[in-house]
Formats: structure tokens, sequence, C-alpha cells
């Protein structure tokens, strides 16, 4: 009926990544909980636990991959999982529903939400783990190569499996409460907090079936010398493998969302 | 083009629990229509249905000459035409009153200007303020102001001043009076019988799940023809009188004072009143 030209959805999403990344920048919750919190985690361990793993090789480099890592399930799984039942609590969803805004430019928002959270906070932990920690930065390209597939794929796969999750939360503010303890658990089992390969084989097995652990493996490979990877549960550093895990977590998250999604907590 | 909205033998069902049992409703252009109801009436199932929120299980229903079920490109247009205000939003207080506005036009095709919106919800002087420093009747105008930016022929209203002050609340009608000038079709749901003989051209009543009745405020229920009540001081004392023809006993009375009559008052029932006969005490019911 109405001649007028639609704005496209993704020039709609773009406006409202903005809007959003305005409003994380405004919290003062998701500024300190999201980007501060895991520098200060950071600064703990990597003081407490200074010991040298192997030659060259100090536990607080060890744990900075784990960090980075668990970087991009902070500000993708756990950002999202936490923030979309708020949305859904407060009607913020049902009433963006009630507006002509596409439904896939609100993902798009999210999206670039995460994307510059992610940014951010790896930014942040590889400068305090290069200025405090003794972690060198790799000068090979095909591991800058590997980084940036890393937190690309990783970072996407946080964010579908963030969406996907966001149906799980009964309410808005039992969130965080449902999403934070999942999280932490599985840092621990994917050997964020302690060398993986120190855990008991149980606990190993369970984390090889989520992404966090090759994750974490994946920026070892990264920031570790190769000479470490002799250490590592397969005596290598199984990049091939951790690419398709991480795809296929992806690609379930995906799935998961589509046919989940929920824009309103009635019916 | 005269109904904007058209609905036949709406029926819906949760599980076994009929919310909506086969409902009739026309709303013409540049109408002010109020739906009446107590909670679990089925009044909300009815308006978010229209809203494209929720499904039927059987009927006709057109709004804007589409069906709200609409999907796609075509469901986008639609909602262009439409505004929604929700019974509650509680977001985004982190934002202010014009960015949150100004970004909502975004997603429309024909949007309204932005501070001229602003100034018709009158929050002018708040616009630069942050949403969570704005008081419930001012995030109310907001809401407002979000379901009109697109320039709607359609406006829902659900529940609009719930837990208003009274000055709010008549503030809040002015608001509404305007957009009836600007011809604008307004559905409304509230609680108060108040709000509905002051805004709505006419009302409707729905309980358990059916329209009881549709009529103008002034003649709901039969109001206009009901008794009216009569009380005056006597020299014996405070009496009252019912009756038909108010006018012929008002008449008998002032010959037999040679003043004012003390104290004359003539009442009818209230809307109030009637609505509570017509739904049978059920509002306690929640």
């Amino acid at each position: 009926m109405s001649q007028n030209k639609d704005p496209s959805a993704l020039t709609i999403g773009i406006a409202r990544g903005g809007l959003e990344l305005k409003q994380f920048m405004r919290q003062r919750e998701s500024v300190v909980f999201t980007l501060a919190f895991p520098i200060m985690l950071l600064g703990i361990f990597g003081s407490v636990f200074t010991n040298e793993l192997t030659d060259g090789v100090t536990f607080s480099q060890y744990f900075v991959a784990g960090m980075i890592a668990s970087g991009l399930v902070n500000t993708g799984f756990q950002q999202l999982a936490i923030m979309i039942p708020v949305e859904r609590d407060f009607g913020t969803l049902k009433r963006l529903r009630g507006t002509p805004m596409p439904a896939s430019s609100y993902f798009i928002g999210k999206v670039i939400v995460v994307f510059v959270t992610m940014l951010i906070q790896v930014s942040l932990l590889l400068i305090a783990g290069v200025l405090f920690f003794g972690v060198n930065l790799p000068t090979d390209p095909a591991k800058w190569f590997t980084f940036t597939w890393l937190i690309l794929l990783g970072s996407a796969a946080s964010t579908a499996l963030g969406i996907a999750f966001s149906v799980v939360p009964k309410s808005g503010r039992g969130a965080s409460a449902v999403v934070s303890p999942v999280l932490i658990v599985l840092q621990f089992f994917s050997g964020v907090f302690f060398v993986f390969t120190d855990l008991p084989g149980w606990m190993q097995q369970v984390a090889a079936i989520f992404p966090l652990k090759w994750m974490t493996q994946g920026m070892r490979s990264v920031f570790l010398p190769d000479s470490f990877a002799a250490r590592e549960v397969a005596g290598n550093w199984e990049t091939g493998r951790t690419f398709i895990i991480i795809l296929a977590w992806l690609i379930a998250g995906l799935f998961i969302s589509i046919r989940t999604f929920k824009w309103d907590d009635q019916r | 083009m005269s109904n904007v909205i058209s609905v036949r033998g709406l029926k819906k069902s949760y599980g076994s629990t009929q919310a909506v049992a086969g409902i009739d409703l026309t709303i013409a252009q540049g109408e002010i229509f109020a739906l009446l109801g107590p909670n679990g009436a089925g009044k909300t199932t009815t308006v978010e249905i229209l809203e494209g929120f929720r499904t039927r299980d059987s009927g006709e229903v057109s709004v804007l000459d589409t069906d709200p079920s609409i999907k796609g490109s075509a469901g986008r247009n639609w909602r262009n035409r439409i505004g929604i205000v929700l019974q509650s939003t509680s977001d985004a207080g982190d934002l202010s009153v014009q960015e949150t506005i100004a970004h909502f036009a975004k997603y429309y095709a024909n949007p309204r200007d932005v501070d001229e919106v602003v100034a018709a919800v009158g929050l002018a002087e708040k616009s630069k303020e942050l949403i969570r420093t704005l008081s419930g009747g001012q995030r109310r105008r907001l809401d407002v102001a979000l379901g009109i930016i697109g320039s709607p022929e359609l406006l829902f209203l659900d529940e609009p001043t719930t837990g208003f002050d009274p000055k709010a609340r008549r503030a809040f009608w002015a608001l509404i009076q305007d957009l009836r000038k600007t011809g604008t079709t307004i559905l409304l749901t509230t609680h108060y019988l108040d709000e509905a003989e002051a805004l709505a051209d006419r009302v409707g009543v729905i309980s358990q799940g059916q329209i009881i009745e549709i009529s103008t405020p002034a003649l709901l229920g039969g109001r206009a023809t009901s008794l009216a009540t009569v009380s005056w001081l006597s020299a014996s004392g405070p009496k009252s009188e019912k009756t038909d023809n108010p006018t012929a006993l008002i008449s008998k009375l002032s010959a037999d004072f040679p003043g004012e009559i003390p104290e004359l008052t003539v009442k009818r029932a209230s809307l109030e009143d009637i609505y509570l006969e017509m739904i049978g005490g059920e509002d306690e019911s929640e």
C-alpha cells in the first residue's frame, strides 16, 4: 500500500547494533561484568600461579590463551543468553515484533554487539597478557590466520548458542543464575583455570563435547610455542578437528535458534 | 475503506478453555472504540489476534483490509500502517527519550517528525533525559510516542493509564483526543469506565469470550432511559425519589419551595453501575 521505500533489514540491523552498543556502554554492570571481570581474573590467576609448565611456558601464558577463548564465550553465549530473556521479560521483544522491523535486523544488531564487545575484550586481554604476563605475540602469519578464524568462528558459534540458550531461563531476573554456573563449570572442565591434561579423564571427555575446550586448545596453538603441542592430549594441536567441532556447534546453534526462538513469553 | 477492523465469528481456545467464543466487531475509520471487560474475559486475546501476535482457531478477521496473520514483506507493509502500545514495557532505561523515538522512526517507511512527536506527547522538556529517570506517566507517553512515530492509520492502546494519578490521566486523555483530530482510528482496552466515557465513540463490553453489548457510552445498558434519582432536603429531612420523569418532579418541587430547592441532585446510573450489572459482578474473579 505505502509507496515509500522501506529501510532495508541491514540498515535497521546496523542501527540496532549501534543503539545496543550505546546501551551496553552506559550500563555499568555490563561494562564491569563483561569487560573488566576477565581482566581482573587474569590479574589474580596470573599473579598467584607463576610456575613454569615447561621450558619457556608459564602458567600465566597458558591461562591467557584460555581467557581469550573464554572471552569469545562471555561476549557471545553469556551476554546473549542473559540479555535476551531480560528483553523478553521487559516486553522489548514483543514491542519490536509489533513494528515493521524485520526479525533479521534484531539478530544483525546482536551480532554487531557481540562482535564489537568481543574485539574489545580480546584486545584488552592480549594487551594485559603481553604487558604483564610474558605472553609473546606470534610472528608466524599462519598463527595469525588460525587466530583470525578462531575468533570469527568461535564468536559466531557462541552467538548462535547464546540465542539458542535464551529460551531456557524462565525469567529475565533468573537468567544470569541459570547461565553463569553453566559457563563457570565449563571453564573449569575445559582447561581455562587448570592445565587441561592435569584434569581427571572423565572431565576431559565431558569437556571435549563442548566447544570451549576446542577454543582454548586453539588459542594455545596460537600463543604457545609449537614444542608445547606434545603436552596436549593428542600430542598435537588438532587444528582440523577444532575447526570441525566449532563449526558443528555453530550449525547446531543456528538450527536450534531458528526453531525455538520466542518473542513473547506467554502462550 | 469504511471499516478499519472487521471481525466475524472469532474463536480461540487454550486447551479446554475457550478464551474467545465467537466475537463479531466492526470499527469504522476515525473511530475511538473502547473494549471493556473483566480480566480473563477474552479482551487481551481478541486484541492480540487483531495485532497479529496470536493465531485464531476460526472466524474472519480483517484489519486495514489485511489478515493480521500475514507474514513477510506484506506483513511489513501492514505493520507500517498500525501502531501498538502494549500494556507495560520497561526496557531501554539507558537511552534518552529522543534517542529511542528517533531509533524507532528508522523502522518505518513514513515516519513522523521526531521532534514533533516528542512535543505531541508532551515530553519536549524531557527529550534529552534517560528513560529510567521518567515517571510512570511520562514513560507511558513515551510508549504512545513509539506507537505513533510510524504515522499509523490504526492505533492499539492496551490499558494506557493503569497506575496513573487523576491529573496524569486527564492529561493523557487530552493527548488521545488530539490524536483523534488527526483521523487515527483507535482501539482502546481499559478497566476504567470513566476513561471509556471520556474518550470512546463506542464501547463494547466483553464477558466470557463474547461481546454482550456494543453501544455509545451514553446509551450503554439502557442507561439513558434508566430511572433517575432526585434527592433534596425537605422540611422533614433528606428525601429521594426514583422517577422516569425527573423534570416533572422538579417542577412540582420548585412550586413547593419559595426559592432554591435545598440540596437538589439528579442522578442517573453511572456507566460503572451499568457495567457492573452487565458483567454480573464477575470483575472480582481475576
